[in-house]
């Protein structure tokens, strides 16, 4: 399961990194979102992948760590939030500049 | 348990939810309900600070769950001292916003307390993993700030900011993991205890997290080659948000001085003081960009955004020293530039709302308070650039002489010798051309009223205050870097 957890990861952060480096911004958010995949996951895998285990430390028996679980959540949350919010900008500045290039200014033509 | 730790977080929460509840009101009762909590605020860090100099590091235990387990906020004397200088700088912005600049955004007011919201829990908090949700709370209000009104200009700069500071809170996340991973730990001070029994095959995955660390706190507080965002989100941002965006780098200061002091200091056995071999040559390099964008910039805002720069360049020569002469003449410098470059912001608002060529670099005609204005833009310039008789040479002499003896030493001196004289040069070219060779007055500038300038003075007027309160002021920075490189007494207070 480690293995396989490990290829996901990686592959997300690879297609992740590929499109933020894109030229245009929606290719950009979707990188920051395939990212934001691979770090929840990443974060997950922290507290050691462990199935059928109780999350409650008790005698003798080994236990399955909550709290990674409680920041993944925490980082989807903030995470969704802030996708939303660069989503309505990339928007904003397609009509603003006329062009959904990351790098348009207000003169160049579209 | 010291419940008053947590006012200078849930005092700006409140206000900001209220402000956010009451968005239909008119301008003038958010007004007075914001420049209210910020004067409350002003007044809370003062009392906090005085509590927090008796030496003692105080915590407070969220929900009452003792720590490590539970969350924990910190008052030690670094986070009483940047919590007093954001609350004074945000209610000299506070008081120039509302001289007009806050009434074209109706949630103004509610940003404005939710970025305080997230400065305060930056400062305060004892735990990585809410430092990462408190930067993310500041971040997201600073996107609002900065975009507000949605001008074409301000699009572009502010999706570079956005992206690369989401880009900055992923990697923020894979160090926390990693540590967590590792050490099983979060809280700051529990972390310090383990880093440094931490076993030698876990080491090299502990150092790249340290290093991950210092990459996304570089990138916040713009050092180079993570500077590339600041100047141009900072000279398109509202006056008011950009003399509050000041102290939103030195969040960055705070982390890597908290952090490689505390977690990864000198007595963190086989992780101590990874953060050593880059952040002053990093320091460096930043002074030498920060000096080029100077010399380069075609407008006021900008060349203050390289001001800003420039000044953390030399702040973290002073940092990254890692000794107490270094950190205590940093964080002398750090008030003084974080008040100074704050009031310039405002400064070179009021200049460009008076002129026909706004802040643009070119001969043009005369600002219509051409006496009042010149003599602030004097000061600030000259407290700026370090020049006597004002804090930024205090301020630049202590680094100088903190770094006495350190390896870097000729080229810490030249450097910062060096930016300081093409500072003079530009800002002098600057200062003429502003208001000595001016045509006629342009024809009944729509300025702001006419007691915009008062915040803007009190800010510059800091700069001579740091200098006639130098002695009591350098002997608590003294005494706040004795403290920072205590640990023992960091980890007597919170995990007692």
């Amino acid at each position: 399961m480690e293995v396989l957890l490990a290829v996901v990861v990686g592959v997300l952060v690879a297609a992740g990194v590929y499109l933020l480096l894109r030229r245009r911004s929606f290719s950009v958010v979707l990188g920051l979102v395939l990212l934001s995949y691979a770090v929840n996951l990443f974060l997950f895998a922290m507290g050691r992948l462990r199935t059928d285990q109780p999350p409650l430390i008790h005698a003798g028996g080994s236990y399955a760590d909550p709290l990674p679980q409680a920041l993944v959540l925490t980082a989807i949350v903030i995470g969704f939030g802030m996708t939303a919010f660069v989503l309505v900008l990339a928007l904003q500045a397609l009509g603003n500049l006329g062009s959904d290039r990351v790098d348009a200014r207000p003169e160049d033509p579209p | 348990m010291s419940h008053e730790l947590l006012l200078p977080i849930v005092l700006p929460l409140l206000t900001g939810a209220l402000l956010l509840a009451q968005a239909r009101r008119s301008l003038a009762f958010k007004r007075a309900l914001s420049l209210g909590a910020c004067l409350l605020l002003s007044a809370t860090a003062i009392f906090l600070l005085r509590l927090a100099s008796q030496g003692e590091t105080l915590s407070y235990a969220l929900g009452g769950w003792a720590p490590p387990f539970g969350i924990v906020l910190v008052l030690d004397r670094l986070a009483a001292l940047m919590l007093l200088v954001t609350s004074l700088l945000a209610l000299a912005s506070m008081l120039y916003a509302s001289a007009g600049e806050d009434a074209p955004g109706r949630n103004f007011h509610a940003l404005f307390q939710f970025q305080l919201l997230g400065l305060n829990g930056a400062f305060l908090t004892g735990d990585v993993f809410n430092l990462f949700v408190f930067f993310e709370i500041m971040l997201i209000a600073s996107y609002g700030l900065l975009l507000q009104h949605g001008r074409p200009d301000r699009s572009r700069a502010g999706l570079h900011y956005v992206v690369l500071n989401l880009a900055g809170s992923l990697l923020f996340l894979i160090a926390v993991g990693i540590l967590y991973g590792v050490l099983g730990t979060l809280n700051l001070a529990d972390l310090a205890v383990k880093a440094a029994q931490v076993k030698p095959a876990d080491a090299p995955l502990v150092r790249s997290a340290a290093l991950l660390l210092l990459v996304v706190f570089s990138l916040k507080a713009a050092l180079v080659p993570l500077q590339f965002w600041l100047p141009p989100a900072y000279a398109s941002a509202p006056a008011p948000v950009a003399a509050l965006f000041a102290v939103l780098t030195k969040v960055g200061v705070y982390a890597i001085v908290r952090i490689y002091t505390l977690v990864f200091g000198p007595g963190a056995g086989a992780v101590a003081q990874v953060a050593l071999p880059w952040v002053l040559p990093a320091a460096l390099a930043t002074l030498v960009v920060g000096t080029a964008g100077v010399l380069a910039s075609r407008d006021l805002r900008t060349l203050v955004a390289y001001l800003v720069v420039m000044s953390l360049g030399t702040l973290f020569a002073g940092i990254g020293l890692f000794s107490v002469e270094g950190l205590a003449a940093a964080l002398y410098y750090l008030v003084h530039t974080t008040l100074v470059t704050g009031g310039l912001f405002l400064l070179v608002d009021l200049i460009a709302r008076q002129r026909d060529r706004a802040d643009r670099l070119e001969a043009g005609g005369r600002v219509a308070q051409p006496a009042l204005l010149g003599s602030l833009f004097l000061v600030g310039a000259v407290a700026v650039v370090g020049l006597p008789p004002l804090s930024g040479l205090v301020g630049k002499l202590l680094i100088l002489k903190a770094g006495l003896g350190s390896p870097l030493m000729t080229w810490t001196w030249t450097i910062i010798l060096l930016s300081g004289l093409a500072g003079i040069i530009t800002l002098s070219r600057a200062g003429s051309l502003l208001f000595w060779k001016t045509g006629p007055a342009a024809s009944a500038a729509p300025g702001a009223p006419g007691w915009a300038w008062l915040p803007v003075a009190a800010l510059l007027a800091a700069s001579p205050l740091l200098v006639l309160l130098a002695g009591p002021l350098t002997e608590f920075t003294r005494d706040v870097a004795l403290q920072l490189m205590d640990t023992g007494n960091y980890l007597a207070g919170v995990l007692r």
